[in-house]
């Protein structure tokens, strides 16, 4: 299967890498998808809390890597999807325990098992961005609409093209549609423009993505807004045309009506 | 009145300092520095014609090409060169 093997990356920390490689990945599970997933961010492991898999880790990447154990051995199976695996990271080590030619090779060993990997890249572009993006053949670009992470974005945009990724799609997360609305916020489109890479999905800020994060259980497909939004892009990513949602509609009267009188 | 003397949205000001600010990370050429390329490009210009300082223009932007974003970056210089023989016109 060509394409399979996505990397989520952001260059920017904390605009919502993990929550989103949490989510596509459950997502696509979802969807009776052999999925696995690898956490790239060797010394500050996250995606097994989002996952709500921390408990069951006993082997890890550099692990593999280092011949410690065998790559079934480090692959954690989430019960609650079948077809769902994670690699966790290692939490004691630093990204210089791995390098990109050692990424490939496990990337090459599994990908064939697998309908996709997805690698949560950490942020920043060192070595550990090299590790997580060597292996990998299509991108996707995590951005916040604020004027740094779209900085950064560009630049990491930048960094991908000149590896030679040919495929990349953009997500905009923690979207304010009230804030939007009232020209206080940059819209997906004012964001589109400026990085000019085509628009995968919009994920609105919404409280229940934090809930899901508490609970360690991804919410894609569920009833909320961002959950909604998830499933859209896994649909995308599965190659099915699904209109962008309106936010328009999801604004309260009660914020319309607050929203006139707001303080200019 | 005051409706319309309500500040400039701050989504305009987020886009507006967005552009630059790519533009000139994507050539890692500051505006400052295109001050100090304005500067010489006048010393040596200067040297050969007189030109109209006051008017010139010297600035980075994006002309569509095939970069991403269909806009490549480009240096634009303006530089009018005072047409000796109208002043000496304007003399006689």
């Amino acid at each position: 299967m060509e394409n399979n093997v996505i990397v989520v990356t952001s260059g920017k920390g904390g605009v919502g890498k993990t929550t989103t490689t949490a989510n596509i990945g459950t997502g696509l599970a979802k969807l009776g998808k052999k999925v696995c997933l690898i956490d790239t961010d060797i010394g500050l492991r996250n995606l097994d809390v989002v996952m709500g898999l921390e408990n069951r880790i006993i082997y890890h990447l550099v692990d593999v890597i280092e011949g410690n154990c065998r790559m079934k051995q480090a692959l954690i199976r989430d019960k609650r999807h079948p077809g769902l695996y994670l690699m966790p990271s290692a939490q004691t080590r630093d990204k210089t325990a791995v390098s990109p030619g050692q990424m490939v090779k496990v990337i090459e060993h599994i990908k064939d098992q697998f309908d996709y990997v997805i690698l949560d890249c950490p942020a920043g572009i060192e070595q550990g961005f090299q590790n997580a993006i060597a292996g990998a053949q299509r991108a996707i670009v995590v951005t916040t609409p604020e004027v740094s992470a779209i900085r950064d974005a560009d630049r990491i945009i930048g960094l991908l093209e000149m590896n030679g990724f040919s495929k990349m799609d953009l997500i905009i997360n923690r979207l304010r549609p009230e804030m939007v609305r009232r020209g206080d916020m940059m819209s997906s489109e004012d964001v589109v423009d400026i990085l000019g890479i085509p628009l995968l999905g919009v994920i609105p800020d919404d409280e229940s993505v934090v809930v899901a994060t508490n609970q360690g259980d991804p919410l894609v497909g569920g009833s909320t807004l961002a959950g909604t939004a998830y499933a859209n892009v896994v649909g995308r990513i599965e190659g099915q045309d699904i209109p962008f949602l309106n936010f328009e509609k999801s604004i309260s009267f009660f914020s319309r009506v607050t929203g006139i009188f707001h303080k200019q | 009145m005051w409706f319309f003397l309500r500040r400039r949205r701050s989504c305009q000001v987020a886009k507006d300092r967005l552009k630059i600010l790519l533009i000139t990370d994507r050539v890692n050429c500051s505006p400052e520095m295109v001050e100090l390329i304005k500067r010489d490009i006048t010393k040596v210009i200067s040297k050969y014609v007189k030109i109209d300082k006051e008017n010139m223009e010297v600035q980075i932007t994006a002309k569509k090409g095939t970069v991403r974003g269909g806009k490549a970056p480009v240096l634009y210089a303006n530089v009018p060169i005072l047409d000796l023989q109208k002043q000496e016109r304007r003399f006689l």
